[in-house]
């Protein structure tokens, strides 16, 4: 069978120009379209490196922000309570201060009360001495009159003195 | 690009035709040896031709495939259109000869001493039979083979010089057609067959199936040569790839030869011819495979056409045509299938020969 015999110049021809075009396309043409691939590749997953890297720093930067914001909260929380306990501390303070103010008025005014009661107690016990001196006179003075009227004066100076 | 190939094509055509036909037009003084071997031969070329003659009247189907799926010293575009093709001898005596194909166009079939023998398959032999003589024509299937050359080297390197002008954007039109090729045999066929030092054998595994797929496709356009379906070309590329199998085998591959793993000594003697015999038959099936699947495909569809001729009927040609057509696209897919298994088998043969652990019996 002249099929399944193989020529020797088409042998020839074929290592020849197979040989050269494996050659040539592995030179000018494999080459460089491998490497444009492999460089692409490269790129695409460069690119994805780099989102997946931004999208980790994006949750690194939101979870960040979370805490400083729960930070600024606590803050603010903290400056809250301060103030409200400063203002609380302030209104016991001025209400402690206006109570010993009102005590030392009332103290002030009950010593005056007391210094104007003994002022008008020593009065009124001069005003007696002077009433009872001039009772006294009257009574002196009628007395001489009537020996039995006088000694019912007695009695009555002695029952009215004892109020006092 | 397209305009490349059209220039090349159109160019590359005139140029032939003028170089080929100048000699067959210029008047050759015809030489007459008279001896009575030439004239045996001549007897003998007459019974033949007349033979030839008979059966085409007759329509003889099987020479017409024959005449179809072998090679031939010039290429018959279509009947009565024929571009002679340069034939090219070398004898220790003569040194290097090169003339036209179309010199052989007369009544003997002969010129310069050499006659040309139509037969089962064209060949060209002295009429001095004790001359020797190596045929080194560019034949239709070596010139079908360097236009296929040609078309893979314009070819990708266009798609090369895309990736260098166009670095960082997006693949675009027949550049990204091609890619797609390229990665799923890079990705699909080399990568996981070969293993992780596949870099080194992608340029061949790759030509290689360029080299097949163009070749299939171009057997399949009319008037083409059946260049795949030639059992010489199979042959170069599967003793390629056997050649670089054995010279990249490391020591665990021959080692595996001898001594097959987990096999007890005295099967050892049956063994070892088996695994021999296995290291040749791998490329002997590769190239059988290749010839025997494309040149069936086009005996078949030589067959469908030949059957409109042999009925010559109104009604059964466009049921055959059908058929035809159909088994045209089923070739198609076997270019394609063909191709991509003949690397396959490669990626394979090379990637179980270069594995550091040989464990694993692939290929068996």
């Amino acid at each position: 069978m002249s099929l399944l015999t193989p020529n020797p110049g088409l042998i020839f021809w074929m290592l020849v120009v197979f040989l050269l075009v494996v050659f040539i396309l592995a030179k000018f043409a494999w080459k460089p379209i491998i490497k444009g691939l492999k460089d692409r590749e490269n790129e695409i997953q460069g690119a994805l490196d780099l989102a997946e890297r931004t999208r980790a720093e994006m949750i690194q930067l939101k979870s960040d922000n979370e805490k400083l914001i729960a930070e600024a909260n606590a803050v603010r929380d903290q400056i809250l309570r301060d103030a409200k306990e400063a203002a609380d501390r302030t209104i016991l303070e001025s209400k402690d201060k206006a109570a010993a103010e009102a005590q030392k008025m009332i103290e002030g005014a009950r010593e005056t009360i007391r210094n104007e009661q003994q002022l008008a107690v020593s009065k009124i016990r001069k005003e007696v001495a002077v009433l009872s001196l001039e009772i006294a006179e009257k009574v002196l003075q009628r007395e001489l009159k009537d020996k039995e009227a006088q000694e019912r004066l007695i009695a009555e100076l002695a029952s009215s003195a004892r109020l006092n | 690009m397209y305009t490349h190939l059209r220039l090349f094509f159109t160019t590359a055509l005139v140029v032939a035709t003028c170089l080929f036909n100048a000699p067959a037009n210029a008047a050759e003084p015809t030489q007459h040896e008279s001896g009575g071997v030439a004239e045996g031969i001549n007897d003998q070329e007459h019974k033949i031709e007349h033979n030839l003659e008979e059966s085409e009247e007759k329509f003889d189907i099987g020479s017409m495939i024959m005449h179809h799926i072998a090679d031939s010293h010039e290429w018959e575009m279509t009947h009565g259109v024929t571009i002679p093709l340069p034939v090219i001898l070398y004898s220790a005596d003569r040194g290097i000869e090169v003339f036209s194909s179309s010199n052989f166009h007369n009544e003997h079939h002969e010129y310069n001493g050499y006659h040309l023998v139509h037969g089962e398959s064209e060949q060209i032999v002295p009429v001095d039979e004790s001359r020797k003589i190596y045929d080194f024509s560019i034949t239709k299937n070596v010139a079908s083979m360097l236009l296929s050359a040609v078309i893979l080297i314009l070819v990708f390197t266009s798609i090369a010089s895309w990736y260098k002008n166009n670095k960082g954007k997006a693949p675009k039109g027949f550049q990204s057609a091609m890619e797609v090729i390229i990665l799923f045999i890079r990705d699909e066929v080399v990568k996981p067959n070969v293993g992780p030092k596949y870099e080194k054998y992608l340029p061949y595994l790759l030509t290689l199936f360029f080299f097949i797929l163009i070749n299939n496709i171009l057997g399949l356009l009319p008037g083409s040569a059946n260049l795949t379906g030639n059992i010489a070309v199979t042959m170069v590329l599967a003793v390629l790839t056997f050649i670089i199998v054995h010279l990249n085998a490391n020591g665990h591959y021959y080692k595996h030869l001898v001594k097959p793993t987990g096999v007890p000594a005295p099967l050892l003697l049956i063994m070892i011819p088996v695994e021999i015999v296995g290291v040749f038959m791998k490329p002997f099936s590769l190239m059988v495979r290749l010839f025997a699947n494309i040149t069936a495909g086009h005996i078949i569809l030589l067959s469908l056409f030949g059957l409109i001729f042999i009925f010559q009927s109104f009604v059964i040609a466009p049921v055959i045509s059908l058929f035809a057509l159909f088994l045209n696209f089923i070739e198609i897919m076997v270019a394609f299938i063909q191709a991509f298994i003949f690397t396959l088998l490669s990626s394979m043969y090379i990637g179980s020969a270069i594995e550091d652990n040989h464990d694993a019996d692939l290929g068996h």
